[in-house]
């Protein structure tokens, strides 16, 4: 998938002065010089967005690990105070909705690689929609716990509860504005083929952690 | 190459206002300085207070204006303590040599214009910014400064006032202090990642790339999986301190005579979130040490670097090692002796390629036309600081050494030795040697070799009389070192290591004016003073905006090809071509 796009946009990039690679030896980037515009103006590879959010990617799963460790270190501990619940039902809906998400921005995202920009337009819009749903749902999830007196601070199944969903619901709105911003604003040093290939790998794996969570806090309470 | 140098074309325009040329600039050579100007105030603060600490164990009962009630406190002796480790090891030796140096040099080693996120790269340092006023502003507020270390160990760190006086607002400033320095770390790393995946110059494989660039690549990627890990864990500790909940606060627990609200937490819990992080913390501050001594060892011995790949794959095996050792911090935690032992065979595992880099550091001296610039004596003492500090690692490492020597003054010898003093060494040789790049004059070399011989002698007089404090059991966050007899037995030593450390700490003043002195009226550099072969001495000093002028170089041979047999000068930069090359036969 990487690459793909960016040959849409080669004109873009401008490749500048030849050089070639000369012997790249198993080097994966250096030998590349499509970063160098006619008249040696810089200019980032468009490779370097999809780099960037592979990297980006392997950081927030050290991060969400770090914490589903320590949620089995603390649920383990003698006398942990851990009193289980069942999670709000609504969880179930906003799990569909999410994977439901994945496959309309999937679609979207096939329909701009294949030039349709009205099909793109469309599919992004629901993605996002149904992103916005999704949080909506979180937040549902929140007040029926609030409702059955289950706060932050009343035992560490239910602290966990919320700083998961939080964690996740932080990272997925970021998620919802990038795609809010690539719908309507131009991106001037990302290519479009970039912006959505570089959102939906976020996207993804935003959808594919919450699965992960959602199993764990079905599964693992 | 292009011919198109300076005439204008190019797109990377120097902003003209002040404030996006000198403040909120994109361009990582301004950052690299702002990075660096930030881990040089830090270092005079993390200084005085290691002064003022050494200063009390020799005089506990002294009058001091500045403290109030005249004489200082236990719980005040403890906040230097904390202050000064938390500011050393994250605003300095964190900041200097990655987002320094890093920062300045990467890019320009690699013949890339910039990082390949520039405006991340601002944003990792505001950041950054923000974090060492969120810990200054610590000293200020009602409480005073936190007094649970630079580790910030639970239950200590989570209860808020009642465990100290510090432990109020000082201790929520400390934690999000960290949490944000977390945060800019992480968008360091991800531009630093990136930047050497995707930007090097054509033909900069990754077998030719200088070793600091290794150092700075490896690092990235330790703080990537590293940083990710403390934040979890401060954001977890934050709100056992603000939200009431349990994570790290076990029940049960009677502070001050008061019960505490709290229920099953697991103080051992932050421990190994803080050391999962921990351990690769100490390399991300000592690793691109390693690829600037690589580099100066070669470019002033005039030899290629001893066994350049080893070098290379011997960091890549540090950084991966030194994932699996957290629990050598924890050997005395109650962990299963089976863990302790995989613990310590992992830990003394990194012995193997840390040995490889020695011996090839000496590999790359020997036979080599040495020349004692002031880069190379720090260079050169940093392997010597390396070497000392890591030996005592492996008595460390085996539990039941540990098990006597664990919170002593001997863990405090091992890491300063190893990690403080060898990483500033580091520091100071990549200051020496890049100077002349960054700012286009040369530093007083007569300077600069009185400060390093006062230097060297002083981290020696100061560090190695603490091992055999710690061996005799002198233990390490004491306020007072003469409350028991054995431990009052010792107090010559004390006396001899606070004058030492008086006396070093003066020293560093000679540095201070050398910079700033030679800022205006060091003699002018030009391009390549030092007969070297990287990238950056290929460009003006200092590089212009896009650093190659628009005519950015393309790559030709490896970083380090010094007196190659058959040609008349004993350097060849790596943008020569092989037909250029053989004119110099
Ligand atoms: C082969 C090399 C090394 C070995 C075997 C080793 C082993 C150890 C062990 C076992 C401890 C724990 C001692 C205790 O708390 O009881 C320790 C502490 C420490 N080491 Fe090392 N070490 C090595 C190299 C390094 C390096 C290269 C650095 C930094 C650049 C470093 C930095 C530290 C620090 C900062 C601490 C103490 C942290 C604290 O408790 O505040 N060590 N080392
Ligand atoms: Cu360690």
């Amino acid at each position: 998938m990487p690459g793909s796009t960016v040959t849409d946009e080669v004109e873009l990039i401008g490749t500048g002065k030849g050089g070639g690679s000369s012997g790249d030896d198993g080097s994966f980037g250096g030998g590349g010089d499509d970063w160098k515009g006619p008249s040696g103006s810089a200019r980032v590879p468009q490779r370097a967005y999809v780099t960037g959010m592979t990297i980006a990617l392997a950081g927030i799963l050290m991060f969400f690990m770090a914490l589903v460790s320590a949620y089995i270190v603390r649920k383990g501990m003698p006398n942990s105070a851990w009193v289980p619940f069942n999670v709000p039902r609504i969880l179930w809906l906003n799990t569909l909705i999410l994977i439901a998400s994945s496959f309309t921005l999937a679609r979207s995202r096939s329909r701009f690689l294949a030039n349709d920009s009205e099909g793109f337009r469309h599919w992004w819009g629901v993605t996002t929609i149904l992103g916005i749903f999704f949080l909506a749902g979180q937040v549902i999830a929140w007040r029926q716990l609030a409702a059955a007196g289950l706060f932050l601070s009343t035992n560490p199944a239910s602290s966990f509860f919320y700083v998961f969903t939080a964690a996740h619901g932080l990272h997925l709105l970021g998620g919802v504005l990038a795609l809010l911003f690539i719908a309507f604003r131009p991106t001037h040093r990302l290519t479009k083929g970039t912006a959505t290939e570089v959102v939906s790998m976020y996207w993804h794996f935003m959808d594919g952690l919450w699965v992960f969570l959602f199993l764990l806090l079905l599964l693992g309470r | 190459m292009s011919s198109h140098a300076h005439t204008g074309h190019a797109v990377v325009v120097e902003p003209s206002g002040f404030i996006r040329k000198y403040i909120f600039s994109i361009d990582h050579k301004v950052i690299g300085i702002q990075y660096f100007l930030l881990a040089l105030t830090a270092v005079c603060v993390g200084i005085v207070l290691s002064l003022l600490m050494r200063f009390h164990l020799v005089y506990p009962g002294a009058h001091l204006p500045f403290v109030s009630g005249g004489i200082m406190t236990p719980e005040q002796y403890l906040a230097l303590v904390t202050m000064h480790g938390t500011i050393m090891v994250f605003f300095v030796l964190t900041t200097a040599p990655q987002g320094g140096f890093g920062n300045y040099f990467l890019p320009i080693q690699i013949g890339a214009p910039d990082m390949a996120f520039p405006r991340l790269n601002m944003l990792s340092f505001w950041v950054t910014f923000l974090a060492f006023v969120a810990i200054i502003a610590a000293f200020v507020v009602p409480g005073g400064a936190p007094i649970s270390g630079w580790t910030g160990y639970t239950p200590l760190s989570g209860m808020g006032e009642v465990t100290g006086p510090g432990e109020g607002m000082g201790q929520t400033l400390w934690i999000v202090s960290i949490s944000l320095f977390c945060l800019a770390s992480l968008l360091g790393a991800l531009n630093f990642i990136a930047t050497t995946i995707d930007l090097r110059a054509p033909g900069m494989t990754l077998f030719r790339m200088p070793l600091t660039v290794w150092g700075w690549f490896v690092t990235a990627i330790l703080g990537l999986l590293a940083f990710g890990v403390l934040l979890a864990g401060g954001i977890l500790l934050l709100l056992d301190r603000s939200a009431g909940t349990s994570f790290f606060l076990p029940a049960g627990l009677v502070v001050n005579d008061q019960l505490q609200p709290h229920s099953g937490g697991s103080p051992l819990l932050w421990q190994h979130l803080f050391w999962f992080f921990g351990h690769p913390e100490v390399y991300i501050a000592i690793l691109p040490g390693m690829g600037v001594a690589s580099h100066v060892l070669s470019t002033f011995s005039r030899k290629p670097v001893f066994g350049y790949r080893a070098m290379a794959m011997a960091l890549c095996a540090i950084g991966f090692l030194g994932f699996m050792v957290w629990g050598h911090h924890m050997f005395l935690s109650g962990m299963s002796p089976y863990s302790g032992f995989a613990f310590s065979v992992l830990t003394m595992s990194i012995g193997v390629p840390s040995a490889i880099k020695t011996f090839n550091w000496i590999g790359t001296l020997w036979g080599g036309k040495i020349q004692f610039k002031s880069p190379m004596l720090f260079a050169l003492g940093f392997v010597s600081l390396f070497v000392s500090g890591g030996l005592s690692g492996l008595f460390l490492a085996q539990p039941a050494v540990d098990n006597m020597l664990h919170a002593t003054y001997y863990v405090v010898a091992h890491f300063h030795l190893v990690m403080g003093v060898a990483a500033i060494f580091g520091i100071f040789s990549a200051t020496y040697f890049w100077f002349p790049k960054m700012f286009g004059r040369m530093m007083s070399e007569p300077l600069a070799k009185v400060h390093f011989w006062i230097t060297f002698a002083g981290a020696y007089c100061i560090f190695m009389p603490m091992h055999f404090i710690g061996i005799a059991g002198g233990i390490r966050r004491y306020a007072d070192a003469t409350g028991t007899n054995y431990a009052a037995a010792l107090q010559p030593v004390h006396v001899f290591m606070t004058y030492a450390a008086f006396i070093t700490g003066a020293a560093q003043l000679i540095f201070l004016f050398n910079f700033f002195w030679s800022l205006k009226h060091g003699a002018v550099a030009g391009k390549n003073p030092w007969n070297a072969t990287t990238l950056e001495w290929i460009t003006d000093s200092p590089p212009p905006i896009d650093n190659f002028g628009g005519d950015y170089p393309s790559v030709y041979r490896g970083p380090y090809e010094f007196s190659v047999p058959g040609y008349r000068q004993d350097f060849i930069p790596q943008n020569l071509t092989p037909e250029q090359a053989a004119l110099l036969k």
